[in-house]
């Protein structure tokens, strides 16, 4: 199958994050998969007009565009031009290049959550009017239109993330070189549910502080971050923590908050990143799939029974207290 | 794209060896676009006259507006947003808004704090560079342009886009290092560790062996790959004639040394020489000192540097305005429609003069020995620019060792931050590729302007309102055009020396 990788609103940095894939590498992986690259921006020999060409032979429909990967989000800004991106060596607007390749592709990818949603680039007063291929935000639509369905019949698949885990990216392309993907592979934001049915909560390391909601006050203590540090690991669709990054890494294990990243509009959260907002001492986004009064009941209950080891470790940049040595053996 | 200006007949060149057109355009305009491997996109535009550069204007075609984006927002997001300017240079942006947040609230950052944040860094510069090196740069030296050249054969096989050698241990070496960013910044790029008072991440005493694992592993490939020898001895090197000498000792062996031998034949020494007027912030902190340091390069040699004296113009950029400013009371309101502008980059100078930043430069202003010789032979150029990148990566990676070594598991990492509700500040950082500037102002608690200079900025400015042009736009002025050439290779090598970052150089 050949790929074709575009770059626009975006800061390049999912494929940055793509080339830190490992055991087995991106190559590898691409080349086991079948997947050749027709052009990547960062990694092919190709430059001006020889890549210029080569666009000229997929819009003519002489090379097969059987993968469209768009990397970053879309500017139809100003006053509908497009001129925030003109690809460079034409004077035509992106939003024209991908609204013409995605007519020819077979299957259309969005990497990362600027494609997908518009993500950080569509934050603020959105200066540049970005939006996703196939969402504004949380709304369908985008810059080709919610009735868009690629040569496969498909929507484009959102590998949202900001940025998108490297194996987020080589799955996705491997589930379609391999076996083909259907709509009941994606969630309602036409994420692959392959990544996007787990929550970043599943493996934190801080499980066991959450439980007792023994919870961290400032950047470097080890409690749990959800009560006052920001962080959305419990509502947000992502395997980070059971899949991790860059070899042991994820947000939480970084010491810092879950921000929702595989979302549309995670960038406005409506508060500051990493202070909680909170009603009555209550977080206002609570666990997803807890009702509210069985988290309150719960909440309190866990506050009152929280071990003086977690209470002083929590708020601790090491283990201040170790955990009791004690005998497990059956007697 | 090519347009021409006028046809004039001329007659067979002998130096020109194969085919030569009956005619040759006598001037000709030339569009290239879009140029990659570069981090974003870049379209660079040529007028040519004798086969030569004669003018070179550049233009970063993309705008995203991100000072417009943080204006309004709680100073504290910028270290969620800054870093998504770019991600290549993702860390660079986080610790600059860092340093801003910490400048204006007025804290330090404990020693812990220090040696995290710095090795978070130059984990980011030194996987830069290799990408740079191994990725972006090398693979134009395995076109078939050089076909005829003794060394092709080799170059061909190792560092081929996509298939050479070279890809297949560097990518794998490259992500085992940035194990080092799972360990101290949760991931990479885009993290939330860095912190105005230090890192969110402490480091634990069995985290603290691991990164010592990952820094040997990493040196091993560096000694068996990149130099093919210790890297005390490529640091060692204190002159243009040592590197010879080293270069001669054992030919072939490591990849600078096969770098080495294309630049010799190539003459790539005369190549893309620019203003060879140098700026560095300084690196890496620690107890009131820097690893490497700042200062201005001018007139050959080192000057006081005034910052106060920094400002953009905007004469030939998509912006409203066309006075020079200084960041810290700097405007950014694009302008699609502007006569005269040809590129979203504005045009900072120091005092009105236009600077190069970037490896070189922070070797140069350091005093390394080996590049303040080659800078007084050949100035700013092609091959200085990348030998002075893969000396750092040696320097760097040795005091990464210490930086580990010298973390106490236990102590504080991270100083508490009150963020005032009127302030500002500004944060300084050296990225890979050179100079990065964060300008920062709160009123009520709320940003109130924020405005970013990043190293490409500098390198790749478009002209300013006298005329002059940036350094890219200098250094590409005499560049060597072959007949037929549309995207002429001399240009390629010299746009590409500089490691540019078109995502930062906008934003």
């Amino acid at each position: 199958m050949n790929l074709l990788w575009l770059q626009s609103g975006g800061c390049g940095g999912c494929t940055l994050s793509l080339l830190a894939a490992e055991a087995p590498g991106l190559f590898e992986t691409l080349a086991g998969a079948g997947i050749r690259i027709l052009w990547h921006p960062s990694l092919s020999e190709a430059s001006g007009g020889e890549v210029l060409d080569l666009l000229a032979r997929v819009e003519a429909g002489e090379t097969a565009l059987d993968l469209l990967c768009i990397e970053g989000a879309l500017l139809r800004g100003p006053n509908g031009t497009g001129a925030f991106h003109r690809f460079a060596g034409t004077r035509t607007p992106m939003i024209d290049w991908v609204r013409r390749l995605a007519a020819r592709a077979h299957y259309c990818l969005a990497i990362g959550t600027c494609a997908a949603f518009g993500g950080v680039t569509a934050g603020g007063s959105n200066p540049t009017d970005a939006c996703g291929l196939q969402f504004e935000g949380t709304y369908p639509g985008g810059l080709l239109g919610s009735d868009y369905r690629s040569g496969a019949g498909l929507p484009v698949i959102n590998v949202a993330g900001c940025p998108t885990h490297p194996d987020w990216v080589t799955e996705t392309l491997m589930a379609i070189a391999l076996e083909g993907l259907t709509t009941q592979d994606l969630d309602a934001y036409a994420r692959p549910r392959m990544y996007a049915d787990q929550l970043v909560h599943h493996g934190c390391p801080r499980n066991e502080f959450y439980e007792y909601k023994a919870s961290a006050r400032t950047p470097s203590d080890l409690g749990c971050l959800m009560e006052h540090l920001g962080c959305l690991g419990t509502q947000a669709h992502a395997d980070c923590n059971t899949r991790l990054w860059n070899g042991s890494g994820s947000c939480t294990r970084g010491g810092y908050a879950c921000i929702n990243c595989t979302s549309p509009e995670f960038e406005e959260p409506g508060h500051a990143f990493a202070e909680t907002p909170s009603l009555a001492g209550i977080p206002i986004g609570l666990p997803t799939d807890m009702p509210k009064a069985w988290f309150v009941a719960l909440s309190s209950l866990a506050k009152a029974a929280t071990p003086e080891r977690l209470r002083k470790n929590a708020v601790s940049d090491h283990i201040a207290v170790p955990p009791t040595i004690r005998p497990t053996k059956l007697r | 794209m090519v347009g021409h200006s006028g046809l004039e007949p001329v007659g067979r060149r002998p130096e020109s060896g194969g085919w030569t057109p009956a005619v040759l355009p006598r001037m000709s305009t030339l569009t290239l676009g879009p140029f990659n491997r570069v981090e974003g996109d870049l379209e660079v535009q040529l007028e040519v006259a004798d086969g030569r550069v004669r003018e070179a204007r550049v233009n970063s075609p993309l705008y995203r507006g991100f000072e417009q984006i943080l204006q309004g927002k709680d100073p504290r997001d910028t270290l969620v947003i800054t870093p998504r300017i770019c991600g290549i240079c993702s860390v660079s942006q986080s610790m600059a808004a860092a340093y801003a947040l910490a400048d204006a609230a007025g804290v330090a950052m404990p020693p812990n704090g220090e040696l995290a944040t710095n090795l978070v860094l130059a984990c980011e510069n030194l996987a830069d560079h290799l990408t740079h090196f191994y990725l972006f740069f090398m693979p134009d030296f395995a076109r078939p342009v050089y076909a005829d050249r003794p060394w092709y054969a080799d170059t061909e096989a190792r560092f081929r886009a996509l298939s050479g050698s070279a890809a297949g241990v560097v990518l794998p070496a490259r992500a085992h290092f940035m194990h080092i960013m799972g360990l101290l910044a949760g991931k990479w790029p885009h993290s939330l560790s860095l912190q105005p008072g230090g890192t969110a991440k402490p480091v634990q005493a069995q985290e603290r062996i691991r990164l010592l694992a990952i820094l040997a592993a990493f040196r091993h490939f560096l000694e068996r790959e990149t130099f093919g020898d210790p890297l005390e001895s490529v640091v060692a090197m204190d002159s243009a004639r040592a590197l010879d000498a080293w270069s001669a000792r054992d030919p072939g062996r490591g990849d600078l040394r096969r770098f080495l031998r294309i630049a010799d034949d190539l003459g790539l020494a005369e190549l893309g020489r620019a203003t060879d007027r140098f700026m560095s912030y300084g690196a890496y902190p620690g107890g009131g000192t820097r690893l490497f340091r700042s200062g201005l390069w001018s007139d050959n040699g080192p000057q006081p540097l005034d910052l106060a004296t920094i400002a953009e113009d905007m004469s030939h950029s998509w912006m409203v305005g066309v006075d020079a400013l200084h960041p810290a009371d700097g405007v950014t309101i694009p302008d699609a429609e502007k006569a005269r502008a040809y590129s979203w980059c504005k045009a900072p100078r120091l005092a009105g003069e236009v600077l190069e930043v970037g490896a070189l430069a922070r070797q140069l202003i350091d005093g390394h020995p080996l590049i303040r010789d080659l800078v007084a032979e050949s100035g700013g150029n092609v091959s200085n620019r990348v030998i002075a990148r893969l000396l750092e990566i040696a320097r760097v990676l040795m005091a990464m060792e210490d930086w580990v070594k010298a973390i106490v598991p236990g102590e504080p990492f991270c100083g508490q931050t009150a963020i005032p509700d009127e302030a500002s500040g500004v944060g300084l950082v050296e990225a890979a590729r050179g100079s990065l500037g964060h300008w920062l102002a709160i009123r009520r608690g709320r940003i109130l302007n924020y405005q970013i200079i990043a190293p490409t900025t500098w390198n790749f400015s478009p002209r300013d309102t006298a005329g002059v042009p940036g350094a890219l736009e200098q250094a590409l002025v005499g560049a060597e055009v072959r007949p037929g050439e549309t995207t002429p290779i001399a240009v390629q090598h010299i746009v590409r020396s500089f490691d540019p970052c078109m995502v930062c150089t906008v934003h």
